[in-house]
């Protein structure tokens, strides 16, 4: 039987198992944290702590619906991408690497993301 | 029989980089903590309290020791990022001199955010 090779998966097409889409979303939070991740939370710290009047304005920035948004969308990359992280950390060191147990700390992962992300976002809002 | 002996040598930094990625994740994890802790124990209200949770000394050095493990890792997913995805060799150098370079000012902004608390 003569097959086609080398054989390309359309990675749009087929369906992603959940450790892939948790490993994705962690490489893509990572890429959104460092940039602009990185610098607003810098220029936020230096608002907050060095500027005269860099508090109220933190503050009025705190009040905009859309700045909130944003705020919440970043807290979620950073969670997902700590709980994910520790999920590579427990694989490193030869926990969790089941198929079974893969795709259920694969759930958990981004189930604590979101329900973290919701219980920040609910104190911050 | 081996026809072709392949000998895979690369430039070495992987293993090195792959255990600098988990230590200043580690560092990470336990400063976030930390911080998570503060802000549940006595959440600060206003300019006063955020002030004086960065001024404590040690509070300051394991900021500024969270934000070099930061823009070391970032370094790390970056430049792994760029490899698979960026193939043409003068754009993804490019593109890293540009990480380096801006994680080298984020380092010196960093201390000076930091340590202008001092001075004030």
């Amino acid at each position: 039987m003569q097959r086609k090779r080398p054989k390309y998966l359309n990675l749009l097409e087929i369906k992603q198992p959940l450790p892939a889409v948790i490993s994705i979303l962690h490489r893509l939070s990572g890429a959104l944290l460092f940039f602009p991740g990185i610098p607003l939370l810098l220029c936020g710290l230096d608002l907050i702590l060095n500027s005269p009047q860099g508090y109220a304005q933190f503050q009025s920035f705190l009040a905009n619906p859309l700045f909130k948004v944003a705020l919440t969308l970043f807290l979620w990359f950073f969670l997902h991408h700590f709980c994910a992280g520790i999920r590579y950390l427990a694989l490193d060191l030869h926990y969790g690497g089941k198929l079974e147990q893969a795709r259920l700390t694969s759930k958990i992962v981004l189930a604590a993301g979101i329900i973290l992300t919701l219980l920040i976002g609910a104190w911050i809002w | 029989m081996d026809m072709v002996k392949r000998v895979i040598t690369g430039a070495h930094y992987g293993l090195r980089d792959w255990l600098a990625q988990r230590i200043t994740a580690v560092v990470m994890i336990v400063f976030t903590l930390l911080l998570a802790a503060i802000f549940m124990i006595s959440p600060p209200h206003d300019e006063a309290s955020w002030k004086a949770i960065f001024s404590n000394r040690w509070m300051r050095t394991a900021s500024f020791l969270f934000l070099v493990s930061l823009f070391w890792h970032a370094w790390i997913g970056m430049r792994n990022i760029l490899m698979d995805y960026v193939h043409a060799t003068g754009i993804r150098l490019t593109l890293q001199i540009l990480v380096i370079l801006s994680l080298i000012f984020y380092t010196i902004w960093s201390a000076e955010i930091l340590w202008a608390l001092e001075m004030a």
